[in-house]
């Protein structure tokens, strides 16, 4: 019990100072190395602190006085605890070339769910507009994909990017951001236990398998190769490794067959989930900018042949990049 | 007597706990309106003092990349200044509040992003309804991003000494005879409950005779109960008069070495 608060207060303040102003040191600059010495007197004075408070909450109308040891421990405790190894540094071609990779792979039962899914989607999509094309209205609400394939190629064909002229950089711009804006969605939306995720992706699938059927049934699947192609082989794979984000979360808040708590299994799948959202966005911008400078442009400025190279080469590239890059030796520390 | 705020309680490996006071959804609404404020004049900047000149030179790289950092400000904001500001937005530092982990330690990386990229369910449909009713709901104010962040919003305690000038004076305090039962009364009350008694002495004379009279005499009944003071010391004094008594002992510990401790508290922060 403190007798004398006054006196308390004045014979303690200078050891909350020196522990506050070692606090303000290592909060600056988190690289500040403290040797052993130092350490063991941060240490000491962390200790004398939380005692001083053990000791003011016996005082009522202390409550500066507790509310700055309250702080003053908090963050001494804050500090004591830490556990990531001073300021992170962004390692760029570590990130894109080992961890997204080897992340992918780490969840890949995940992503291999969500391509079912959306196969499944493509499929329904597909087999409806085959079987019932009045229903093509409900499956493609768009106003743009609403008569025929015929008449949109011939539109496409006569505008050859023109419509774009001038513009295709803001339009790769806008279609990098919406692009993103939705993938995220899709991730995000595996808060709903993964229910919103799947819905997401089965309905993509409908529209997906919807337009395919379109132009397929209407001989048209050369220019839908060479159109879709050439972005799709990238924008494709990245919003299903969206919703792969948004199942691998999903998974966690379920902890099937898994029994450390919430918290923890969320916890534990964090990084991972920024390290596919990452990827997926820098995937998405590269999708962006070939379907604005690339793929608008039809035969016979750009051959038919050319375009599905292009998309086949990508499409093969990103599957040996996924399935390869970071299985080094160094490599088989977990992600997660 | 007194409502709590919502707090969180974290107890240190060496049996220490320490309380954070959790910042209410009114008060974060109020936040992200500021950095709502912000961003929208920084875009309003950039497009009157960079993209007009800009726009000179190619109207379409100006409108994408007016189109691609507008969208990336939006979403990266709240996440960049988080993460260089220790938790804190403009709009959080201005009313004093700070994101932190739920056990009380540094934020990482990935719990800045994941609490910032899930805001696009928490501000659906509008305004942060989602975000908004997931916060009431939670004893922690959690939005939904926080709570698969782990991480809590709190506001950041503010040091201010009490001016007791004007509500006690420099009177004799009957109470003082008794040292032994003034240590147990210290002991005894709440802060909260301290702090009743101090807004109520400095609220008196906007209170009418009898609603005065009422009051203090429900807290010097109340402050009778914790510790029972002699008759002889309490005679002849009111109700209010003891009451000031009790807030002088509670708060007599204006020394020099407190303020300074305040003030050194206040600057860090």
């Amino acid at each position: 019990m403190i007798l004398d608060l006054n006196k308390f207060i004045t014979e303690e303040q200078p050891y909350w100072n020196e522990l506050e102003k070692t606090l303000l040191q290592l909060e600056k600059n988190k690289k500040s190395a403290l040797d052993l010495e130092a350490i063991q007197r941060f240490h000491y004075l962390y200790q004398r602190a939380s005692a001083d408070l053990g000791r003011i909450m016996t005082f009522s109308a202390e409550q500066e006085t507790r509310g700055y040891l309250e702080n003053l421990v908090a963050r001494t405790y804050a500090e004591i605890h830490e556990q990531s190894k001073g300021r992170v540094r962004l390692r760029l071609g570590r990130l894109i070339f080992k961890t997204f990779p080897r992340t992918f792979r780490h969840h890949i039962k995940a992503f291999y769910l969500v391509l079912i899914v959306t196969l499944l989607g493509a499929c329904f999509g597909a087999v409806t507009l085959v079987n019932d094309p009045v229903a093509k209205a409900t499956l493609l609400p768009f106003s743009h994909l609403q008569g025929t394939p015929d008449e949109r190629i011939a539109k496409e064909m006569e505008e050859q990017g023109e419509h774009m002229s001038g513009q295709q950089a803001q339009f790769s711009s806008s279609l990098m951001t919406h692009n993103i804006k939705v993938a995220i969605f899709a991730m995000a939306l595996g808060l709903s236990y993964g229910v919103g995720t799947v819905v997401t992706l089965f309905y993509n699938g409908i529209i997906l398998g919807a337009i395919s059927a379109d132009y397929l049934m209407a001989g048209q699947g050369l220019f839908l190769a060479g159109w879709l192609l050439p972005h799709g082989s990238i924008e494709i794979p990245a919003f299903l490794m969206a919703g792969q984000a948004g199942l691998v979360m999903a998974g966690a808040m379920i902890g099937h067959g898994d029994r450390t708590p919430f918290v923890q299994r969320l916890q534990t799948v964090l990084p991972d989930l920024m390290v596919l959202t990452f990827g997926v966005a820098l995937m998405l911008i590269w999708a962006g900018l070939i379907e604005s400078f690339f793929s608008q442009y039809h035969e016979p400025i750009l051959p038919y042949w050319l375009k599905i190279s292009f998309g086949g080469t990508e499409l093969i590239l990103l599957i040996l990049y996924l399935y390869l890059c970071g299985t080094g030796k160094d490599d088989t520390i977990k992600t997660t | 007597m007194y409502q709590k705020k919502a707090q969180l309680h974290i107890q240190t490996p060496d049996g220490i706990t320490f309380t954070l006071e959790l910042a209410s959804p009114l008060m974060r609404f109020f936040a992200w309106g500021i950095d709502f404020l912000v961003i929208l004049a920084i875009t309003l900047f950039l497009q009157q003092f960079v993209f007009r000149y800009l726009f000179v030179i190619s109207e379409d790289l100006s409108n994408a990349l007016y189109i691609f950092l507008t969208s990336a400000m939006y979403l990266g904001y709240a996440g960049c200044l988080e993460w260089f500001w220790h938790g804190q937005t403009l709009g959080k530092r201005l009313l004093g509040l700070r994101v932190m982990d739920r056990q009380g330690l540094h934020l990482q990386p990935s719990q800045v992003v994941m609490r910032n990229l899930l805001r696009v369910i928490d501000s659906l449909p509008l305004f942060y309804l989602v975000g908004g009713l997931a916060s009431f709901l939670s004893p922690l104010y959690q939005r939904l991003g926080d709570r698969v962040a782990n991480t809590v919003v709190i506001a950041l305690p503010r040091f201010k000494s009490p001016d007791l000038s004007s509500i006690v004076g420099q009177k004799f305090n009957s109470l003082r005879a008794y040292p032994h039962l003034v240590g147990r009364l210290r002991q005894s009350v709440h802060p909260a409950e301290a702090d009743i008694a101090l807004q109520a002495l400095r609220r008196r004379d906007s209170l009418d005779d009898e609603g005065r009279f009422a009051l203090f005499e429900k807290l010097a009944n109340h402050f009778q109960n914790k510790v029972s003071f002699p008759e002889e010391a309490i005679r002849n004094s009111s109700s209010e008069q003891y009451i000031r008594n009790v807030v002088e002992i509670l708060y007599e510990a204006e020394g020099v070495a407190r303020r300074a401790a305040s003030k050194s508290c206040s600057d860090t922060l």
